[in-house]
């Protein structure tokens, strides 16, 4: 039980009345940042980074980390008042919370959505604080060949359970690693491709990317669809909550199913998208009511809900163990932990026991903020979708501007944004997956130097890679997944696969 | 606001997406051998200490080669073709509207700095796109950058880039 005592000791390091101020802060602004168009958990956090340099890292990753379980509480906002899922996570919800919103029930389809949010997160928490230490623990004895074949599992994860052109997720992949080697080689200190432009040296930051690609290349994206929000209002009143809340229990095997789904997806690189479509369609087939699922039931919102935030909340468990963040999100949180001098891994759990126990209890406590904030100020959120976009697009695109500025203090920068913005609204049409990119770039050296040290090692055999069972699984698993596309390709012939009916409507992200 | 009205009927003409796609396929595929080139150049291979500082690169560019020729080949021989409209001429409008701008007010700041620029960039945006009363935009877009002033140089003191025509010196930040 040495787990509960560090979790204990956790909540005794956040409760201070500031922590708990930056917490509200954070949620709201998360919230905030679901709903609009053009920013999201991912370039959101990357923006308001710069703020907390000033900070305690404790205080700055609780302010971070709630500003992620905002941005997942407010997309179900806009899906279920909008019909526009304001994350690529909240398209599933789309499916059964607009039609609910349209018979008038937007209340206690919201009530679902932010109270299965909390209960997917929270089975997800719990998950994190008894397995992380466990996982640290067997990761210390972990070498340079053992951690870069991790890193290659979580990479060719993404061919294997991407949707779309295996080309394409390699393609986007690579050049991640390619824009991460640009700049001063930090083993040898030669200057590597930067062909000589002086800005180039000191290599791409991943925070730009994140800024340009998901934040200008949405905005272009959201630009060209003409964008015209009409949606339904709604008001929570406690009377709703507490009729929703009395509903909800029936639905336990769902949820439990998609909290399961949720943490197996946020554990392996998969991701909140694909969770929330399988424990939707997973849901849709073993219902009773199945069948009328897509004309507004509430189960059909809570099993994406649920899902989507428990592979939210799960992909910071291999970050925290790690170091290898399992989204964009937990990418730029894995980012301000190095910006704060804090070495991702599993010798965070030995020496920064403050700070690691510090964000699990922040977890709880965050959610539980969240859930209140978000319960009590819906009408306040959806309000700010009916100011004309043709304010709130400049504004955002100020304040990717400064978020790209202030990360480095170089002009420079903001340009490359603007580069970015264009190259992410060319892949999204074009269904570039863009988490395989802002990874490698955030990852790209690490994976170079456990790489180098790999090949250093056994003077570039590289047998050595299958030198002893544990590195030999991981990476034998790593080449199935990166073949998976044609292995899958074979087993079709064999026996013709399931339909997925949902793969149309899914987002490539 | 001429962005929410939806391009009404008609064909929709521009260019197909399997174009697009190609163009996009061969870029990665010419940025894969200007990465597998420098890197041989710094040295791919295994040196008197280790692996060079060019060894991880090299095969990182032999990656995107692969796949930008791998997506070219689809996109042009594929079976199937995407022949939709990648984006038709009311869209693209709208696209270079913000973008354009966008552009042009990136290069204000390298002069005038982030916030004398990103008031006159949301005024003038809200008044041309937007149709809003000038009266109305200039309200919005002082009120706005105010405070982000506020905000970045008073309460958590991270000075923001002023340009090199810095019309806000008076104020003392």
């Amino acid at each position: 039980m040495e787990e509960i005592n560090s979790l204990f000791h956790g909540f005794a390091v956040i409760m201070t009345p500031m922590n708990f101020l930056l917490m509200v802060i954070g949620i709201v602004l998360g919230v905030l940042i679901g709903v609009l168009p053009g920013l999201g958990g991912a370039n959101g956090v990357a923006i308001l980074l710069p703020l907390t340099f000033s900070m305690s890292p404790t205080s700055a990753i609780i302010m971070l980390s709630c500003i992620y379980w905002g941005a997942l509480f407010g997309g179900a906002i806009t899906s279920v008042l909008f019909n526009i899922p304001g994350e690529p996570w909240s398209v599933a919800t789309t499916f059964d919370g607009y039609p609910m919103a349209q018979q008038g029930r937007a209340g206690e389809a919201l009530t679902g959505a932010f109270t299965s949010s909390f209960i997917g997160a929270f089975v997800a928490v719990v998950m994190i604080t008894f397995m992380a230490p466990l996982v640290a623990k067997f990761a210390l004895r972990f070498g340079p060949p053992e951690f870069f074949s991790v890193y290659l599992l979580t990479f060719c994860s993404f061919v294997g359970m991407g949707k779309g052109s295996p080309f394409k997720i390699l393609a986007s992949m690579a050049l991640g690693f390619a824009l991460a080697s640009v700049g001063m080689d930090t083993v040898t200190g030669q200057l590597r491709l930067t062909f000589g432009f002086e800005e180039f040296m000191r290599g791409f930051d991943f925070l730009i990317a994140v800024i340009g690609l998901f934040g200008i290349g949405e905005i272009l994206l959201s630009m060209e669809e003409g964008l015209a929000f009409s949606g339904k209002s709604a008001k929570i009143d406690p009377k709703i909550v507490f009729q929703t809340w009395k509903k909800l229990p029936a639905y336990w095997i769902t949820s439990v199913r998609s909290s399961l789904v949720g943490i197996w997806m946020g554990v392996t690189p998969g991701g909140a998208t694909p969770a929330s479509f399988m424990a939707y369609g997973l849901a849709k087939k073993m219902s009773k009511n199945g069948s009328k699922f897509g004309t507004g039931e509430l189960e059909g919102v809570v099993a994406p809900e649920t899902a989507a935030h428990a592979a939210g909340t799960a992909a910071l468990l291999p970050m925290l163990a790690l170091g290898i963040p399992g989204s964009p999100t937990a990418a730029v949180l894995l980012g301000g932990l190095l910006i704060w001098g804090l070495q991702p891994g599993p010798l965070l759990f030995v020496e920064q026991k403050d700070f690691v126990w510090g964000l699990i209890a922040s977890m709880y406590l965050g959610n539980l903020v969240g859930l209140l904030v978000v319960l009590t100020t819906v009408p306040l959120f959806a309000s700010i979708l009916r100011i004309p976009f043709s304010i709130i697009a400049p504004v955002i695109i100020v304040i990717c501007a400064i978020g790209a500025y202030t990360v480095h203090t170089a002009m420079f920068d903001i340009w490359l944004m603007i580069v970015f913005g264009v190259v992410g609204y060319l892949f999204k049409k074009l269904d570039y997956p863009l988490a395989p990119l802002v990874l490698a770039l955030v990852l790209g050296d690490k994976a170079e130097d456990s790489f180098r040290q790999a090949m250093l090692t056994s003077q570039g055999e590289v047998s050595v890679m299958f030198s002893n069972p544990l590195v030999g699984t991981i990476t034998g698993l790593a080449l199935i997944m990166l073949f998976w596309p044609l292995i899958s390709r074979l087993i079709a012939k064999v026996r013709p696969p399931k339909v997925d009916e949902f793969a149309n409507d899914r987002p490539v992200d | 606001m001429d962005q929410n009205s939806e391009s009404s009927g008609g064909v929709r003409t521009g260019v197909a997406t399997y174009v697009v796609e190609a163009v996009v396929a061969a870029l990665l595929l010419l940025l894969g051998i200007t990465v597998v080139i420098s890197s041989w150049g710094l040295g791919a291979g295994w040196t008197s200490d280790g692996p060079g500082s060019g060894y991880f690169p090299f095969y990182i560019g032999i990656v995107i080669c692969i796949s930008g020729a791998g997506t070219l080949f689809q996109a042009l021989f594929g079976k199937e073709k995407n022949t939709e409209v990648f984006v038709d001429g009311e869209q693209l409008k709208r696209v270079l509207q913000v973008l354009i701008p966008a552009i042009i007010y990136v290069g204000a700041i390298q002069v005038f700095g982030i916030y004398v620029s990103s008031a006159v960039y949301i005024a003038l945006f809200m008044i041309y796109l937007g149709k809003f009363s000038p009266i109305k935009a200039i309200i919005a877009a002082v009120g706005v950058n105010t405070v982000f002033f506020l905000m970045f140089e008073v309460w958590f003191k991270v000075p923001l880039y002023k340009g090199s025509i810095d019309l806000l010196s008076f104020l003392g930040y």
